[in-house]
């Protein structure tokens, strides 16, 4: 689904050729520092490589239009972005931007319920905690069904009790839909039980690649 | 009506009482204030008398080469000044649409006022032309530069929830909308506030000028008015085609946000 040949971004990244498969759960693992939340902007395109080439689908990155390249790989930042509102305003705001239908109050609770948040939909968002923003910005993407799914840590403010239901549910959602999950993780206990793949990057270059599904079906 | 008293000049030293009051309040207070009151005295008096000059040379000698001279001198001196009042860093293309925005947003509604609403003959007439083009062009430039400062600031403030939006598929018009309105609504909001409080809190300076020269308040009063509405109409202007170039220049053709870096 994604191919980055020789890519080069600043002196942080130095991809010679990296393969990331669609449908499948791939984590993304590496000390701060070492680029992984670089790649992830490279792959939405919130960036682009000073060289080398990244496709999507045998297509440029460069040559899709990036607006419509975001509708479609969404990604949600390590610091979830809250919008001045409520929380129906902060779900609904995804679509909006994306200029894609406004669902009903129905989905947008079972949505909150998904990531499990108990909050109502007039509810202010600002008073949320950390862990809450996150998961309430997570609950946003959700909603706009992307093709591929780009999370930046979205458990790091969890405790590892909302974190584990929170993977398994995303983790589910995404094979139920035929999606594909990208997701950086610092924890190597996630990457190993729910990954397909695992990339782990180390000063900015691929260090290892496994490909935990396969060895798991051998 | 009778014509205005002509100063003398003792009537005139005799004005300079109250800079004397002002100093030696400062000087006993302590406030160490005497240098700036003392020039800012001087470049007052040296300047009017410098306009008052050149504003007579205008007058004794209409022509439109001269007239458009003077505005185009205005116009630059109020950028250069708008530059200076926003305390944040602007990029090359920004001060380009701050300038852009300054021209086309004053002189089409000063052509505008003085063309159809006071109708002026010849059209470069300098007793009008002059100060209605300098009242416009301050006003807009007092708009603008708290226009560019909101938006600048907004930019850099709300850098990630601008990229928030960037990533969820906002289109870069879409992600600085909030930015933008903030931006437009603080430059014209201290026009919308004088308009409230003049006449009643306040006697504006042109109205109380033509009174004072002999001017029946009525006709002060209609000039003040009509003057009040192109004042809001030209910062709007300008504000308007600012903050829609303006947004624009933090992003590059790959819709991504430019950082300060690159």
């Amino acid at each position: 689904m994604f191919l980055l040949k020789k890519v080069k971004y600043k002196h942080i990244l130095d991809i010679q050729h990296l393969s990331i498969r669609e449908n499948k759960i791939t984590c993304i693992v590496g000390e701060s520092g070492s680029g992984k939340t670089i790649l992830l902007r490279l792959l939405n395109k919130l960036i682009s490589c000073d060289s080398g080439e990244i496709y999507y689908k045998e297509q440029e990155l460069s040559s899709i239009y990036s607006i419509d390249l975001r509708r479609k790989i969404v990604m949600l930042p390590q610091q979830a972005a809250i919008f001045p509102g409520n929380i129906r305003d902060n779900l609904l705001i995804g679509l909006k931007f994306a200029e894609q239908p406004i669902v009903h109050d129905s989905e947008l609770q079972h949505t909150l319920k998904m990531v499990h948040l108990k909050n109502k939909l007039d509810d202010p968002s600002e008073t949320l905690s950390g862990g809450e923003k996150q998961r309430l910005a997570l609950g946003r993407i959700i909603l706009m069904k992307p093709e591929v799914f780009l999370l930046d840590e979205p458990s790091s403010a969890l405790d590892d009790e909302t974190e584990r239901i929170i993977i398994e549910q995303l983790v589910a959602y995404t094979k139920e839909n035929q999606k594909s999950l990208i997701m950086v993780t610092h924890s190597r206990n996630i990457a190993q039980t729910y990954a397909d793949d695992i990339i782990e990057i180390h000063n900015g270059t691929i260090a290892h690649f496994q490909e935990v599904s396969d060895e798991r079906y051998h | 009506m009778k014509g205005i008293i002509e100063l003398q000049i003792w009537q005139m030293i005799a004005a300079y009482v109250f800079v004397v009051v002002l100093l030696l309040v400062v000087r006993l207070k302590g406030i160490r204030r005497e240098k700036e009151i003392f020039i800012a005295t001087i470049r007052m008096t040296l300047q009017l008398i410098l306009t008052g000059y050149v504003l007579v040379f205008l007058f004794e000698n209409p022509s439109p080469v001269l007239t458009i001279l003077f505005l185009l001198v205005m116009e630059v001196f109020a950028v250069f000044n708008i530059f200076k009042r926003v305390k944040l860093e602007l990029s090359t293309k920004l001060k380009q649409i701050i300038a852009l925005s300054m021209v086309i947003g004053t002189i089409s509604c000063l052509l505008y006022f003085l063309l159809v609403v006071v109708r002026i003959s010849p059209w470069y007439d300098p007793q009008y032309f002059i100060p209605i083009a300098g009242m416009l062009i301050g006003n807009s430039m007092t708009g603008i530069s708290l226009g560019v400062t909101r938006l600048v600031d907004g930019m850099q403030t709300q850098k990630d929830l601008v990229e928030g939006a960037l990533m969820l598929g906002a289109t870069p018009k879409m992600a600085s909308k909030r930015i933008v309105d903030n931006a437009f609504d603080s430059a014209i909001l201290p026009s919308i506030n004088s308009m409230v409080g003049m006449g009643i809190v306040f006697l504006p300076g042109m109205m109380t000028g033509q009174i004072l020269s002999g001017v029946s308040p009525v006709t002060a009063i209609e000039y003040q008015i009509a003057i009040m509405l192109g004042i809001v109409g030209s910062v709007a202007l300008t504000v308007i085609i600012f903050v829609h170039l303006g947004y624009k220049t933090f992003f590059n053709e790959q819709c991504q946000l430019i950082t300060d870096q690159d």
